[in-house]
């Protein structure tokens, strides 16, 4: 009964855990309801001749990665030259989709810093970002070869989420 | 006059919320239908707003699908099967009644249940303290300090 002061304190210690550990949560990282399902098909204008097109079904067969950017998103600037290593040192194939941007100055960009992408499809209109559940970029997925989503990453691709949790999975995907 | 232009500054964010693209309908009732859902769907960048309120430009494209499917015909339902099968049912600002959300719909019926029974115990013990602290001879005391008054 002598200790029934102590309530209000545990109660008061409790609720400074849960909203501790909320705060160490990131609300904006949304859990991707895509992952192990089959990836959307798109067909977008291709950025450098919008008379063709870029397919994710000429992608069949491979594991490759699919990369949403911007020239108006600053995390993409940030990340461009790791795509850049990916492409040129770890040989990844890296299909672009430019979202919401402006032709000329994703081309100038990539002429300026260097193009780590096979393809870039242009998305003025959100269709097939949306289709893929993309609501921020930089986003990278990897796709394997039957097309389906076997990865996520929001936000800059690093070194360290490369190695940890992509270039493993990948390895298997090759030999699978 | 300066209050005037007080006023008017005030009045300068609602101009600048007007700013959202304008959808013609051809039947009212679809578009009573379109304005309940982007209430109803939530934006992704700004997540604390819906389709409605937010001024991303995922979200205007989020309303320009909902628009689309909607004068297509498509039913309330397969507008929020669409967001759902993307998004998650993050993207619904009513999630849906379900093992994973039972605790966010019953919890705070809950704790409002614990805290009445709290309540009552605390009223209940402090009248019967009450009751028992006085004295009869107190209670006549009591009865003629209230009588004094009235007179």
């Amino acid at each position: 009964m002598k200790a029934r002061f102590l309530i209000p304190l545990g109660l008061f210690l409790a609720l400074v855990v849960l909203l501790g550990v909320g705060l160490t949560l990131d609300p904006r990282d949304v859990p991707s309801v895509l992952i192990d399902k089959k990836a959307s098909e798109f067909s977008l204008p291709d950025l450098f001749d919008p008379s063709k097109r870029v397919d994710s079904a000429s992608m069949k067969g491979r594991v490759w990665l699919l990369n949403v950017w911007g020239t108006w998103c600053p995390e993409c600037w940030r990340e461009h030259e790791f795509l850049i290593y990916l492409a040129e040192q770890e040989k990844v194939p890296i299909v672009g989709i430019d979202w919401r941007d402006n032709d000329a100055e994703a081309k100038e960009f990539l002429r300026e810093k260097g193009n780590p992408f096979i393809a870039v499809g242009v998305d003025p209109e959100s269709n097939a970002i949306m289709d893929l559940g993309v609501y921020g970029a930089p986003e990278t997925f990897l796709i394997d070869k039957q097309g389906v989503i076997r990865k996520k990453h929001k936000g800059a691709m690093t070194l360290q989420v490369w190695r940890e949790e992509f270039k493993p999975l990948i390895d298997e995907l090759e030999k699978g | 006059m300066k209050r005037l232009g007080w006023i008017l500054a005030l009045l300068i964010p609602l101009v600048v919320m007007a700013r959202v693209e304008v959808y013609q309908f051809d039947d009212p009732a679809k578009e009573a239908r379109y304005k309940r859902l982007i209430e109803e769907l939530r934006c992704l960048v700004c997540q604390n707003q819906n389709l409605a309120d937010s001024n991303a430009e995922l979200a205007e494209d989020m309303r320009r699908i909902t628009y689309e499917m909607i004068s297509r015909g498509e039913s309330d339902e397969q507008v929020i099967t669409f967001m759902v099968q993307r998004y998650g049912e993050f993207v619904l600002y009513r999630p849906p009644f379900q093992t994973s959300t039972v605790m966010l719909w019953v919890g705070p019926f809950v704790i409002l249940g614990a805290a009445v029974l709290v309540l009552l115990t605390i009223i209940r013990r402090r009248t019967k303290e009450q009751a028992a602290s006085l004295t009869a001879e107190e209670h006549a005391r009591a009865r003629q300090l209230l009588d004094d008054q009235k007179t």
